[in-house]
């Protein structure tokens, strides 16, 4: 049970009078990529959001059940959201860059958070995070350029920068690939297999390629329940629930 | 034949146009209308159209030009050199028209009589001050001879008016209904006649404007043509008398405009922190239910007319801050003497553009995307964080622009300045002091009872259009600031 980084019991999340996820319970693993696939609308990305609670800033969103991240519970009222955000980060579906330099993007988060002691430190966090994102040797001669002028791709893996650049546990990536074209899809899966080494990873992806390519462990959702998780393998190869067969096969979603 | 009559006609052929257009429309189609190219509708309005706009086009610009024409050539007959006395005199002459007319209506004179009437032998100014019409002087042969013209080639004129416009409208009603088939493609005319119709709406507004703007570029000339413009520019002394002409008075143009400058600026040091926070609690922190209440309160703010906030800095800011800061106040200071200061002006002037800041800063920011505050968040920023480094620099170039819009709002302000600041033009530093600014001082300009041509009259045109290309200047920049933030989103 404690090997667990996050783990989840009798998650509910309503929308208003919407029920989004009902009953939810995972465990995720350290040091893993774990996937969530399933149909539009079917709460993946919602679920996502109330591991870092990013719903708070939803007025009309509740959230009940128990979710614990190295066995403390991130809904009690001693912790602090913003205290949680630097610890779980994440990376959204589109690219969203501030309008700032290259350099501020990636140093924005350090700077909140105090983790350089002077200029020449946070240099140091800026260079390792962009190397960590494999955009350093395209960058780094335009760091004073807007992130806002980078391509698409560039700006996803200089968001997957900034994310890290704060020293995150878990990294939460919302559909990171879905505005991207198939050689930036490329790059930041193979980045994502990187900071497997160094983080927990969680993406939620409407493709199953990309899910088989990068997880270890996957969980299928729909119409806001957990049908079924497992070893990515397995999932693919030999599913249990026939809803996940059919979403597998094609056949709904 | 008068106006009322030909545009009746005009009307009243166009209704007639589109009843038998469309009545033309299905009968050559032989009454089934799906082989019509277009609804039947659009060959009566098609009808209709053709009627109405090219004979009213012409009606407007015959109504512009033939007063100009007549002018012209009665004033011929005056034989008067300088043109004041011609302006003088041509007022005399439409008098005496308008008084011949009228004696005419009312039965007073024969249409002939009045046409042959000899000022040797009449008393022209007794016979119409008998029938209620008023005039100046004793009527001369001249001005007579002139009204009787004025009069005939009104007539003339407005006979002559009557036929080309009715005939226009005539033939476009023949030409129309008989291009009728049901092959024609009204359709696409309608849409023609419909594009004529918008930009005619959107010229109006344009040719007004740039009619307001020659004006006054000409009346500007003209003054600076009766008044030295170095002296206007460069003069530090604003003391207009209205006794003498021209030499005697001292307009310099420099204390009004510092006044005008001082009041703005103490306004925007009120409006600008004041807006810009309303809008940012309201745009991020507010819950939807105080924003439903509190953002329409502070846009009643903007409702308010500006002479209750003139009476508001007369009657009750100017005498509290005289108790504060006057001899025997609140902080022992003597700085001001009375109620009307740059200080008051500038303080209620700052209280009535706060919701022009914080209402257009409000759209900007709600126009940051939520991306970027999600960005910002999911780093672990407070809202604070979020706001000061990510949402305040991306809507920065936008809020400049809503600043520079509350700035060109407060230069042009006049009813504010004219109760609270007083009167005095002064090119003083301390705000507790009368000023006055460029918008006052026209309103007193032209209020008074100088002559009209008078340099001390026509200065307030010379003030107008300096305002003029001041805020403008502003306006353009704003625009050219809010307009290059637009490009990053979209």
């Amino acid at each position: 049970m404690t090997d667990y980084k996050i783990s989840a019991k009798g998650v509910q999340v309503y929308y208003g009078d919407t029920h989004a996820i009902k009953d939810v319970d995972v465990d995720i693993e350290d040091k893993t990529v774990t996937a969530f696939i399933g149909p539009s609308g079917c709460g993946k990305s919602t679920f996502l959001r109330t591991l870092n609670r990013m719903n708070d800033t939803i007025d009309i969103c509740r959230v009940q059940g128990d979710i614990r991240i190295d066995g403390e519970d991130i809904y009690d009222s001693a912790v602090d959201p913003v205290q949680l955000r630097a610890k779980v980060g994440m990376v959204f579906q589109k690219p969203n860059p501030f309008p700032k330099s290259i350099y501020d993007n990636v140093a924005y988060g350090p700077k909140i958070h105090g983790l350089a002691r002077n200029k020449a430190e946070l240099d140091e966090i800026v260079e390792s995070s962009l190397r960590k994102a494999a955009l350093w040797t395209e960058a780094k001669d335009r760091l004073n350029a807007p992130g806002t002028g980078l391509s698409g791709g560039q700006q996803q893996r200089l968001c997957i920068a900034r994310a890290i650049a704060t020293a995150p546990e878990v990294l939460l990536m919302d559909e990171p690939c879905s505005a991207l074209d198939p050689i930036a899809t490329a790059q930041v899966e193979e980045l994502i297999d990187e900071l497997r080494q160094s983080f927990s990873v969680v993406i939620v992806t409407h493709s199953m390629q990309q899910a088989a390519r990068v997880s270890q462990k996957t969980a299928f959702f729909h119409l806001g329940n957990l049908v079924e998780y497992g070893e990515t393998d397995k999932i693919f190869t030999n599913p249990e629930d026939p809803r996940t067969e059919s979403y597998i096969s094609g056949r709904i979603g | 034949m008068s106006l009322i009559l030909i545009v009746s006609i005009v009307i009243a052929l166009a209704v007639i146009g589109y009843v038998l257009g469309v009545q033309r429309a299905v009968s050559s189609a032989d009454g089934d209308q799906r082989i019509l190219h277009s609804l039947k509708g659009y060959y009566g309005q098609n009808v209709a159209l053709t009627v109405l706009v090219p004979s009213l086009l012409v009606l407007a610009i015959w109504a512009i030009a033939q007063p100009l024409l007549i002018d012209q050539s009665v004033s011929g007959l005056l034989n008067l050199e300088d043109s004041r006395a011609q302006s003088l005199a041509m007022a005399d002459v439409r008098r005496v028209a308008e008084g011949l007319d009228t004696a005419i209506a009312q039965g007073a004179l024969t249409s002939d009589a009045a046409a042959n009437m000899d000022a040797e032998t009449t008393d022209v100014r007794d016979l119409l001050g008998d029938i209620g019409v008023a005039v100046g002087s004793d009527v001369t042969p001249e001005t007579l001879n002139a009204a009787q013209r004025y009069r005939g080639l009104s007539n003339t004129g407005s006979w002559a008016r009557g036929f080309v416009v009715l005939a226009i409208a005539l033939a476009g009603f023949a030409f129309a209904l008989s291009r009728i088939t049901k092959d024609f493609r009204a359709r696409n005319i309608v849409e023609r006649g419909v594009l004529v119709l918008l930009i005619a709406a959107a010229s109006v507004a344009v040719l007004t404007t740039i009619g307001i703007v020659l004006s006054l570029i000409f009346n500007t000339i003209n003054f600076l043509q009766a008044y030295p413009a170095a002296d206007f520019f460069f003069g530090t002394r604003w003391e207009p008398s209205f006794s003498g002409r021209g030499g005697s008075s001292e307009l310099g143009f420099l204390p009004l405009i510092w006044g005008t400058m001082f009041i703005s600026i103490i306004s925007l040091i009120v409006a600008v922190p004041l807006g810009l926070f309303s809008a940012i609690y309201l745009s991020e922190y507010a819950s939807p239910r105080v924003r439903s209440i509190a953002k329409p309160m502070l846009e009643i703010l903007a409702g308010i007319p500006t002479i209750v906030y003139g009476l508001f800095a007369l009657l009750t800011v100017g005498p509290l801050l005289v108790s504060a800061f006057g001899q025997g106040g609140f902080f022992g200071v003597d700085w001001m003497s009375g109620g009307t200061a740059a200080m008051t002006a500038g303080l209620v002037m700052g209280i009535m553009l706060i919701p022009f800041v914080s209402s257009l800063s409000d759209d900007i920011i709600n126009a940051v995307p939520q991306a970027m505050r999600d960005g910002s968040y999911g780093l672990g920023a407070t809202q604070s964080e979020t706001i000061r480094q990510v949402i305040i620099p991306a809507a920065l170039p936008g809020i400049v622009g809503a600043i520079l819009l509350a700035a060109s709002r407060a230069i042009g302000e006049t009813m504010i300045v004219v109760l609270g600041a007083g009167a005095a033009a002064s090119l003083s530093l301390n705000p507790f002091e009368a000023m006055t600014t460029v918008t006052a001082k026209i309103v007193s300009q032209l209020t008074g009872d100088g002559e009209f041509n008078s340099p001390e009259t026509m200065v307030a045109f010379a003030l107008g259009m300096t305002l003029f290309v001041i805020t403008l200047c502003l306006n353009v920049f704003a625009l050219y600031i809010v307009r290059k933030y637009r490009e990053q989103y979209d």
